[in-house]
């Protein structure tokens, strides 16, 4: 994501119904129009309610068949553990379910280490970047330097500059100096291009410190180094878990900069379940629970950290 | 500031009114700064050297200047040489992008994906942020289209393999489809069941069969069939041979006439044989169906004396391959199957953005509107969605600059088959620049393409940026 723009308010408020109750009418309604109204809610509720099973139902069909022998994959439909013609299609024929799957996968070198692959990635560039970037918006909000405005203003550039652009350079940068399909240059590729959001929104963020804060800081004999870790880090707090979360899932989520510039031997999760997909029907067993195992890592910090997320969504930017 | 809330303008023209909280500034500033303090101080309090701040900018500006801003001016360079990267080509590879049909079917289709996602998502993120709007459990219903947005390309793009799986006994998108064909069609009994070669029964065109000689009331009919698997009878009742009729109806039995063991004699019903239920008979005199029966349970029919003298017929119907559903992701239906996968992740994102820009709609407005008479959908289009206008510029534009770049959904969704049909810039960019016989060339000039693609927002984003400093 990339609009500069954007709005900035309460992020609670997104995912919160509004709590002020409809206004009450007071005039006077016929029943005729009180009804309409009344079967009118009725029906947006019900349309909700499909809304919502329509879509949970792809990733409750991945759920369901991560846990499905396969067997029972390809003799039947996922769906087939509800039993629909019952008096109680909700319920879930347990029978059918087995962790065998996801025994394997676990038992599997190769997926326990891209795993770990995915770790080494995520949290080294989801630090690194949060601490260039925490320095670099510290000197665009408080720092008086030469041609402060041009750099912000290319960093704003380049917010919207598609990844796509830098595969072929950096391809050839990563070879002359040894960082081509290796760890560490999947980590500073990421980092590089998680940057202009990072020092946009801390600059932002940092700019809003009252102004008598710090000079009290450095009244009290506070150094540059003092200042930024003592008083700026701490009151950025907000801004950099947002920024912290989203470098994550970027990170995590990511497979187009793994698939060319991972190492092959020990590829992030992404690439290693990619170089499954070619095989996509009678590998199912593998490909399901692989993916959701993918997903469960990003899915908690997700529901933990929904408020830190909607902010950081709202301050501009979602890659 | 005549709101409470301490919000800072935006690009309003001056004099203007009331901005709602909820669509201005690109800053945090209603967090943190203390009302009153309208815009943040512009000279640094701190009189330090310029080298202090430039030891703190080092690393982010090592990392932009090397992996960034030089990739864009090697990319525009590199685009003008040729595959090996030492003969210069001018425009050359601007000109086989612009005549290569697959690039252009890249084209063609990235411009269905920016006109297609960004409207839909926007109006389903808009009805229902307006619809969650005042129901009690709108907040777990926002979460659930929400969710999604956590999940990678990747995994989507497996969830989505998995609903559009053709046989519609895996892919639950065919599954549905086909029941509800299946309810208006009327499904055949015996997909696959045919007379034996020779018998009573012959092909009489279109995939019926009819019987070679004529029935009459005294004569039960016996029409044997074979060639489905004893599994696939094994419910059914054992087959009954039919009786004359008494006042002068036609019958017989239809039945496979296989008995497990191969026991059987051919054209006798014999004990374990099964009965074929469900099959429709028609009795057909000098060309006109006269009379339709269906066999039952046992196999055995009856059809009103008028048949007496036809010919019996089994249509092409009761045998019939089951309906399979649609080719999702077959070359016709792939990108629109894809885009349904993009739009289940994306919706949340423009409704909870808009859900934000709706939360800032004053209050009072929509109900001095209401008593003044206006009614809901009044409401809506006169108040709300001017309010929201600016929350919908921006997630129509983010929409479309993340659609430009749509790269692993079509990479991991659409089939080798089907690839060439789905194809997209920034897939055709890393066919062209990694995959087999590569040519780096067309990749940078396909690269630079989508940088111009994305040149208008840089340029606003910097626009807006600029006007903000100057307040």
């Amino acid at each position: 994501m990339t609009a500069v723009s954007a709005a900035k308010p309460d992020p609670t408020a997104a995912l919160k119904s509004s709590k002020t109750s409809p206004p009450q009418q007071e005039k006077k309604t016929s029943i005729a129009s009180r009804l309409v109204t009344v079967t009118g809610h009725w029906a947006v509720r019900l349309g909700l309610v499909v809304v919502a099973l329509i879509w949970l139902t792809p990733t409750a069909g991945l759920l369901s068949s991560s846990l499905r022998s396969p067997e029972d994959i390809s003799l039947s439909g996922w769906w087939q553990i509800f039993d629909l013609n019952s008096s109680f299609p909700w319920v879930i024929d347990a029978s059918q379910l087995t962790g065998s799957n996801y025994e394997s996968l676990f038992a599997n070198e190769l997926v326990t280490g891209s795993l770990v692959t995915t770790m080494l990635i995520t949290i080294p560039s989801t630090v690194a970047v949060v601490i260039i970037g925490a320095l670099a918006g510290y000197a665009f909000a408080w720092l008086e330097f030469p041609g402060k405005d041009w750099f912000f203003l290319i960093v704003v550039g380049l917010l919207v500059v598609p990844v796509q652009v830098a595969l072929i350079p950096v391809a050839k940068l990563f070879n002359v100096v040894g960082l081509f399909e290796t760890t560490p240059g999947v980590v500073i590729f990421h980092c590089a291009f998680g940057l202009p959001f990072a020092i946009f929104l801390l600059r932002n963020f940092f700019a809003e410190i009252p102004r008598e804060l710090l000079e009290a800081a450095r009244l009290d004999g506070a150094g540059e180094v003092r200042l930024f870790t003592r008083v700026v880090l701490p009151l950025g707090g907000p801004a950099v878990a947002s920024l912290g979360i989203f470098q994550f899932l970027w990170v995590w989520n990511d497979m187009l900069v793994a698939l060319i510039f991972s190492d092959a031997s020990s590829p992030p999760i992404t690439v290693a379940l990619q170089q499954q997909v070619r095989q996509f029907g009678n590998n199912i067993d593998v490909l399901a629970p692989g993916a959701f195992m993918s997903m469960v890592i990003p899915l908690i910090v997700f529901f933990a950290f929904q408020r830190q997320f909607v902010s950081g969504m709202m301050a501009g930017a979602v890659k | 500031m005549p709101t409470p809330t301490p919000t800072p303008p935006t690009d309003e023209p001056p004099g203007g009114e009331t901005r709602p909280t909820a669509v201005t500034g690109t800053d945090l500033k209603a967090s943190a700064a203390p009302a009153g303090k309208p815009t943040p101080p512009r000279a640094s309090v701190m009189r330090s050297r310029p080298w202090i701040a430039f030891t703190f900018l080092l690393p982010a500006l090592v990392l932009l200047g090397a992996l960034v801003v030089y990739p864009i001016v090697y990319s525009i360079f590199r685009s003008t040489l040729d595959a090996s990267g030492t003969g210069f080509v001018g425009l050359g590879n601007y000109v086989e992008v612009f005549t290569d049909d697959d690039i252009l079917t890249a084209f063609k289709n990235n411009i269905i994906w920016v006109i297609v996602v960004p409207s839909v998502c926007t109006a389903l993120g808009l009805i229902f942020a307006v619809l969650t709007e005042r129901v009690r459990w709108g907040t777990a219903f926002k979460l659930i289209i929400f969710m999604p947005m956590a999940i990678s390309m990747l995994a989507s793009g497996i969830i989505f393999r998995l609903v559009y799986e053709e046989n519609p006994k895996q892919g639950v998108a065919n599954a549905i489809w086909v029941g509800v064909h299946d309810t208006f069609a009327e499904s055949s009994a015996w997909p696959g069941a045919n007379p034996r070669p020779n018998s009573e029964l012959a092909k009489s065109g279109g995939g019926d069969y009819t019987t070679k000689s004529t029935v009459s009331a005294s004569d039960p009919a016996h029409l044997p069939l074979v060639g489905l698997p004893p599994k696939d009878v094994a419910d059914a009742a054992p087959a009954k041979a039919a009786t004359p009729g008494k006042s002068g109806e036609v019958t017989g039995t239809v039945w496979l006439d296989f008995a497990p063991g191969g026991a059987g004699k051919p054209d006798v019903i014999d004990q374990k044989e099964k009965a074929l239920s469900g099959i429709k008979v028609e009795a057909v005199k000098g060309g006109k169906v006269v009379a339709t029966a269906e066999t039952g349970g046992d196999g055995t029919f009856s059809l009103p004396k008028s048949a007496e003298g036809s010919k019996l017929r089994l249509p092409a119907a009761n045998f019939a391959e089951p309906y399979g559903g649609i080719e999702w992701l077959g070359s016709t239906l792939v990108t629109p199957s894809i885009i349904g996968s993009y739009i289940w992740m994306w919706a949340g994102f423009a409704m909870v953005l808009i859900a934000a820009g709706l939360a800032g709609v004053p209050r009072e407005l929509l109900e001095a509107a209401r008593v003044d008479g206006a009614n809901e959908w009044q409401v809506f289009r006169k108040i709300t969605v001017p309010v929201l206008a600016p929350v919908l510029g921006v997630v129509v534009v983010t929409l479309m600059i993340n659609v430009l770049k749509i790269f692993d959904l079509v990479y991991i969704i659409a089939p080798s088959q089907s690839q060439s049909d789905a194809n997209v810039l920034a897939l055709q960019l890393y066919l062209s620049s990694f995959g087999a016989g590569s040519n780096q060339g067309v990749g940078s000039a396909i690269a630079v393409i989508l940088l111009l693609l994305v040149l208008p927002v840089m340029v606003v984003n910097i626009r807006r940026l600029r006007r903000e400093a100057r307040r």
